[in-house]
């Protein structure tokens, strides 16, 4: 039962993983919370249902979530960040806001409110190994999640757009005197956080077999804590801290009652900012934000 | 005034302060007499901004005491420090930005007012108070841009006003980093002149320069800083003269 | 009126006081994005007072307030140590731990709600609504709303005048929590039946909504953004699928050409007609 529920809880540690590395990017190149990210997490997850229902093969619904969320990412780069980004972070962040209350509104209009379900053959078949039986939805997620995973880090570590990125993390001025197009790269922070959210919002639809408009809410603004429990400046946090909260939140929900998950998963959350503000993986100071 | 006649208002023993491995102030020790205007001069990095972060509170010393009149503050808060007559300017002017220039002096005498009185209007804040503010408009001859929000005014001005927010509430010991840097020679005279009035109103003076014929023409005393350590100090021509002085200056610039 | 304009009036005034409690910690520097967790700890607390004590509604409301604001101050304290977006941050969370706890409290109904208030008149709700909004308005006049001023332009610099920003900051989380609160306890008694899910993520971001779209420097902002919130519905019916996107456009657009909202000091002397002070 114990490792059933471990197996359950790193899926959507999985999930979690990938929405907080989608917050960590925009975080830890530009110091903004991006907080559309939840709701271009639904919107991807609406995107991919959207062409699973049409029958299409599965990778192409990762793929239209993926480059749907991502569009939209560009667009709220364009509009919402950039002519902000000389203003203290929480300008911007607010702009954001604005995109995610558009974005949730629009996907409650063409989708309704009412959760979606996946067609019934879906729900995938259960391959049983020992104590525990897992889905092959869930290594879907596991395995889409450990490849994305991988594609950014390569990206972020081998690639000279990923050292350009990691440069304007560091540093802004210096990165622009090293000749670094600073508008170029946080357009590709953001399209690469809104790829990654995508992906993450078809994963979690297909782990549950539904999605609906406040997925965005539920699961989305959580990632953000899973973000800071990893450590806001240490990206790669998010690998330990994904799985690390989704296996306590499933716990908490077998033996504590589904109520008190956010509550400890929150709770968490402000007692790492407080205490220890640069994550569970340490690294540089984190908790230092600016002034409103 | 012999330095013998003069009673020591801030004194600091053997301060030091390093970040990380950095040693931004090594042993220093300075004295400030009632009535002085002393000057602290260096190359850029010299530590003079980290002494006057460690006096004014911001940063705490890791070993040495800070004592103004008699009484350490070594240790404590920067209100507290404030409040017991410490005021500093900065050198990047640290107004603040939506208040107007009378709302910048009424705000700095929070001092012995009660809550009270705190929450009324400011139209009905004490004599005193108002009296105080318009006292210290009229000697910056502010007056002009009373109602003037900060951002808005000139460079020039926005150092005065600066100034003026910090001996509003009657200091013994000011604090001014890089009082004249970008001015032009009249605006600087206006500054030079503004603080011997104070001078001799009473108030000592802690100054930070690089100009050094400015410093040379208004200092009775100066400290030499070098990457931490204090190389040379004394009267202003003992100290021009001092060849470690010269070295350090021209050593940095080569 | 008829009773749907009065539910109109009634939400605007309770919206008005949730934009007010982030309008006053917003103005010591501090954007709070959690302030839907206060007003939901007001609003089980007048109501627990009213319903199972049997408390007269403004003898609760006071007291709810008062205890919030304890609260405010208590988390004022560890706010201190966190900026901007961190802040930010660990307000959303807070705000979210707090929705949690009431949904497992189950001696208030836990996720089935409370019940059992009785109904209070739009008059009643706009006596304390426009009431805390002059107390804010004559405190925006005053030296200490320079002291917070102060403290949002320029911590450091706050410090060394002499300004004691700790308990400046501190001091506006409680009053926020307080105004909060009675914003909360005034909709339990509108709404009679009351939830954890009125009291989430949603709702905090209304208050800032209402603060950033209707003016974040001067109080009377808090109520231009809760009418608009409100009333441009119902104004743009046509609108009414689309309302919410159109706030979030507006705020878009809001803080892209005019960041300081719809009211701020000189509009809204002009709109008084009151002239420049001398």
């Amino acid at each position: 039962m114990l490792l059933q529920q471990f197996v359950n809880g790193l899926t959507l540690g999985a999930v979690y993983t990938l929405i907080a590395l989608s917050f960590a990017l925009v975080m830890g190149i530009l110091g903004v919370l991006n907080l559309a990210i939840a709701e271009l997490f639904m919107i991807g997850g609406y995107l991919g249902f959207s062409v699973i229902t049409l029958n299409l093969p599965l990778p192409l619904a990762i793929v239209a979530g993926m480059a749907g969320a991502a569009l939209i990412a560009a667009v709220i780069e364009k509009i919402g960040y950039q002519p902000l980004r000389d203003t203290p972070v929480v300008t911007p962040m607010l702009s954001t806001l604005g995109f995610s209350i558009i974005l949730q509104n629009v996907a409650t209009n063409i989708w309704g409110s009412d959760p979606l379900q996946l067609p019934d053959e879906f729900l995938g078949t259960r391959y049983v190994i020992g104590p525990i039986s897992i889905s092959s939805m869930q290594l879907i997620v596991l395995g889409a999640t450990a490849v994305l995973v991988a594609a950014l880090a390569y990206v972020v570590q081998r690639t000279s757009i990923g050292r350009a990125l990691r440069a304007v993390a560091e540093n802004r001025d210096v990165a622009r005197l090293l000749g670094v197009s600073a508008s170029r790269l946080t357009l590709l922070a953001f399209v690469l956080s809104g790829a990654l959210a995508g992906a993450a919002g078809v994963l979690i639809g297909l782990h549950y077999a539904a999605i609906t408009p406040y997925i965005g809410v539920e699961i989305g603004l959580k990632a953000i804590a899973v973000m800071v429990i990893g450590g806001t400046t240490r990206i790669w946090g998010a690998l330990v801290a994904g799985p690390l909260i989704g296996i306590i939140e499933v716990m908490t929900v077998a033996y504590g009652g589904s109520q008190v998950r956010d509550f400890v998963v929150y709770g968490f959350m402000i007692a790492i900012l407080l205490l220890r503000p640069q994550g569970i993986l340490g690294g540089t100071q984190g908790g230092q934000g600016q002034r409103v | 005034m012999s330095p013998a006649d003069q009673t020591s208002l801030l004194n600091l023993n053997a301060v030091t302060k390093t970040f990380g491995g950095i040693h931004a102030l090594s042993d220093v020790s300075c004295d400030v007499a009632q009535g002085q205007i002393v000057g602290f001069i260096g190359p850029n990095g010299a530590g003079k901004a980290t002494m006057f972060n460690v006096i004014t509170g911001a940063y705490r010393a890791d070993r040495g005491t800070i004592s103004l009149a008699g009484t350490m503050i070594t240790a404590q808060p920067p209100y507290r420090i404030a409040r017991s007559g410490i005021s500093r300017t900065f050198q990047n002017i640290r107004l603040f930005g939506d208040m107007t220039v009378w709302e910048h002096l009424i705000v700095a005498q929070p001092h012995g007012e009660s809550l009270l009185r705190r929450l009324l209007p400011i139209g009905w804040a004490s004599p005193g108070v108002l009296h105080r503010a318009q006292e210290v408009l009229e000697f910056f001859g502010l007056e002009a841009v009373r109602n003037r929000v900060a951002r808005s005014l000139p460079y020039g001005i926005q150092r005065k006003v600066e100034m003026a927010r910090a001996v509003t509430a009657r200091p013994k010991l000011l604090l001014l980093d890089e009082p004249v840097a970008g001015m032009n020679h009249d605006e600087a005279e206006d500054i030079r002149k503004l603080m011997l009035q104070l001078r001799d109103a009473g108030l000592s003076i802690l100054l930070i320069e690089h100009d050094m014929a400015f410093v040379m023409n208004l200092c009775d005393y100066l400290y030499v800083l070098d990457f931490g350590v204090v190389i040379a100090q004394g009267r202003p021509h003992e100290v021009r003269a001092n060849p470690l002085v010269l070295d350090a200056y021209l050593g940095r610039a080569s | 009126m008829s009773t749907y304009y009065a539910g109109l009036f009634a939400d605007a005034g309770i919206l008005l006081l949730g934009a007010l409690s982030v309008y006053i910690i917003l103005a010591t520097g501090q954007l709070s994005l959690g302030n839907a967790g206060l007003m939901g700890i007001g609003a089980y607390v007048t109501s627990y007072l009213t319903v199972n004590v049997g408390v007269p509604i403004t003898a609760a409301l006071t007291i709810a307030g008062i205890a919030c604001g304890a609260i405010g101050v208590v988390v004022g304290f560890p706010a201190l140590h966190l900026k901007g977006i961190y802040l930010a941050m660990a307000t959303l969370g807070f705000g979210e731990m707090v929705r949690s706890f009431f949904l497992n409290f189950s001696p208030m109904g836990g996720a089935g709600g409370f019940h059992g208030m009785k109904h209070i008149s739009v008059g009643y709700i706009w006596a304390w609504a426009g009431g805390l909004l002059i107390v804010v308005m004559l405190l925006e006049r005053s030296r200490v709303w320079l002291e917070m001023q102060a403290v949002r332009d320029d911590e450091t610099a706050a410090g060394l005048v002499g300004l004691k920003t700790t308990t400046t900051k501190v001091a506006a989380f409680g009053a926020g929590a307080a105004i909060a609160a009675i914003s909360g306890g005034l909709f339990a008694h509108q709404f009679v039946y009351i939830e954890p899910g009125n009291f989430g993520f949603e709702r905090s971001i209304d208050f800032v909504l209402a603060v950033i779209l209707g003016g974040s420097t001067v109080a009377p902002g808090a109520l231009a953004g809760a009418m608009l919130l409100v009333l441009l519905p119902e104004m743009l019916r046509f609108l009414a699928d689309w309302r919410l996107a159109a706030f979030g456009g507006l705020l878009i657009v809001v803080l892209l050409v005019r960041r300081q909202g719809i009211l701020d000091r000189s509009l809204f002397r002009l709109v008084t007609f009151r002239s420049s002070p001398t």
